[in-house]
């Protein structure tokens, strides 16, 4: 087992200077997402600009790979087509999830930092919180999202 | 079981890390370092007595109890109830027919929660529950006051992890139809000024149930001095299997309690127009129980015994200390919880890691701690922090496994640095 594996310098550094964390007062949509395991809480904040994310934005507090994982994803969000970010949180959860050996994460660019996790079944959770809460979000799902 | 000698160590406690050697879930290697499990008051490792008796038990003697007249359900029958009698002196209870065997703490709570406090509690009535307790100590008070009408009533703790005495008594009211706490805290290793807390109660004549897990593997425990009503404990924490655990209950009052479940062996007689309840504890006692459980939570007193509680809890409190003492030298840590009295646990934070991630990083190296809230959510709002990280102590750690500890923590930090 090597941990370097797991926390590695992307996700390291993510959780140091997390990225887009904070409230956007502008935001479209909002989610709220708790891993009650483990007392994980995030935030979601979305603006939309049409069938496009404009710009994603999270808060909360977490372990260094939920952190991360939110600010990683708040990065590949800017921009994207809805449509398009519902197949990434598909393939995320894929990388995360499967015994398979995945597609080729390397497409999947900073985010394939998190391929580590899958040898921790125990901190999958930790890395998809943040894509179930940006899908509550997108659905606007009212109560908060549960890993539990 | 193997014979100990006791070895006198400079602390003057005696030790018992030969004690180690019976367990054989601890002579591994986990992620290439020998296993160092801190994690007994999640559950404990079991001394290969303990296995064995269950493994006997089922190459043996294995049939159902109170049933046949054949030779396995006569000795099946003996070994329960030779159970029944061992945890009934351990505890020092007057009446066999005061021990019902459960599923385990929870399930005694729950007993007691419907059979007793439901039928006689009334809308505005409460319930008088403490700051500390675990979930099953909380929820199923919950359940009988959306049940009833009666209101949760919480006597708060301290900034030291404590719950005063005077927040118990100015909180026990003529309203108070039970008060629920826990001999000691999972979470924190708060032990309760229980005694005290007893007498106020009974000034009262407000009845009293102890949650006894995390008390039995760590200290004697006499119900009769403690003069509680009832009392809940769990096997697996005290070195014996899951899914069997006991409730102490005066008799007196499981005598005028309803039963808890239908089914077989808490009958005396069955018709379609009447059944009759068969006599304490069996009434309590429905369906085919865990026997080879049982047999197994047996030897595990057993067990106990032949060490000496005042032994344990001794060789236990030395090396707390000493567990104290060391993490307090680990650069940004900081204890949750400074109990006047503890036992058993030392739950902590550390600056700058969440403790899921510390406890990832530290069984890189083998060691097994509990992170997260200890299914003690209201303990972890009070001090404000999400989770913790939890050591907890048994009678098979010493003083290499809290230094093995201290040092994964310091590394820790260098992980995410």
């Amino acid at each position: 087992m090597d941990l370097a594996d797991l926390y590695r310098d992307v996700i390291v550094d993510h959780n140091r200077s997390p990225r887009n964390f904070g409230v956007l007062e502008q935001a479209d949509r909002t989610a709220e997402g708790f891993n009650p395991l483990c007392g994980d809480a995030l935030t979601v904040y979305l603006e939309l600009d049409g069938d496009r994310i404009r710009k994603a934005g999270f808060e909360g507090q977490g372990c260094a790979i939920s952190v991360a994982s939110a600010s990683l994803m708040t990065e590949e969000l800017a921009g994207l087509p809805i449509e398009e970010c519902r197949e990434l949180f598909a393939r995320v959860h894929n990388m995360l999830t499967s015994d398979e050996v995945a597609e080729d994460v390397t497409s999947l660019g900073k985010l394939a930092a998190l391929q580590g996790v899958r040898a921790y079944p125990s901190r999958v959770k930790c890395a998809s919180l943040c894509w179930h809460t940006v899908m509550a979000a997108l659905d606007k799902q009212s109560t908060p999202v549960s890993t539990e | 079981m193997s014979v100990h000698t006791p070895l006198v160590e400079s602390d003057a406690a005696r030790d018992l890390t030969g004690l180690r050697a019976d367990f054989p879930a601890l002579a591994q290697q986990v992620n290439g370092h020998p296993l160092i499990y801190l994690d007994s008051a999640a559950t404990s490792q079991k001394p290969a007595c303990v296995i064995d008796a269950i493994a006997e038990y089922y190459r043996k003697d294995n049939a159902n109890v109170h049933r046949g007249v054949h030779e396995l359900s006569e000795r099946a029958t003996r070994a329960y109830e030779g159970a029944r009698d061992r945890l009934q002196r351990f505890i020092g209870a007057p009446s066999r027919r005061e021990i019902v065997f459960t599923r385990g703490t929870t399930d005694a709570i729950n007993l007691v929660a419907q059979s007793f406090v439901r039928p006689r509690i009334k809308p505005g009535d409460e319930i008088l529950i403490s700051g500390l307790e675990h979930h099953s100590n909380i929820v199923p008070w919950q359940l009988v006051c959306e049940q009833t009408g009666a209101k949760l009533r919480v006597a708060t703790l301290d900034d030291r992890g404590d719950v005063p005495l005077e927040a118990v008594t100015a909180l026990l009211s003529d309203r108070t139809r039970i008060l629920a706490v826990s001999h000691v805290s999972n979470a924190l290793g708060t032990v309760n000024p229980v005694r005290e807390m007893i007498a106020a109660a009974r000034d009262r004549n407000v009845p009293v149930l102890l949650d006894g897990a995390q008390a039995l593997p760590h200290m004697p425990v006499d119900v009769k001095a403690l003069d509680c009503d009832f009392y809940a404990l769990s096997a697996h924490k005290m070195f014996g299997p899951t899914g069997v655990g006991a409730l102490y209950g005066r008799e007196a009052l499981l005598a005028e309690m309803p039963p808890y479940q239908g089914g077989g062996d808490m009958i005396s007689m069955v018709s379609f127009e009447e059944t009759r309840y068969n006599e304490l504890p069996y009434k309590f006692e429905a369906g085919t129980p865990n026997i080879a459980g049982v047999v197994g939570f047996g030897r595990a007193i057993e067990y106990l015994e032949a060490i000496g509680m005042a032994a344990i809890s001794e060789y236990e409190h030395a090396l707390l200390e000493y567990a104290l003492d060391v993490l307090a030298e680990v650069p940004g840590l900081r204890f949750i919880g400074r109990p006047g009295h503890r036992a058993g646990v030392v739950s902590f934070v550390l600056d700058g890691i969440h403790p899921h991630d510390l406890g990832t990083i530290v069984n890189a190296e083998g060691i097994a701690i509990r992170t997260g809230h200890h299914c003690a959510m209201p303990v972890m709002s009070h001090f404000k922090v999400p989770a913790t990280a939890r050591a907890s102590l048994a009678l098979y750690n010493n003083r290499e496994d809290i230094r093995r500890l201290a040092s994964a923590l310091v590394r820790a930090r260098e992980v995410l640095a």
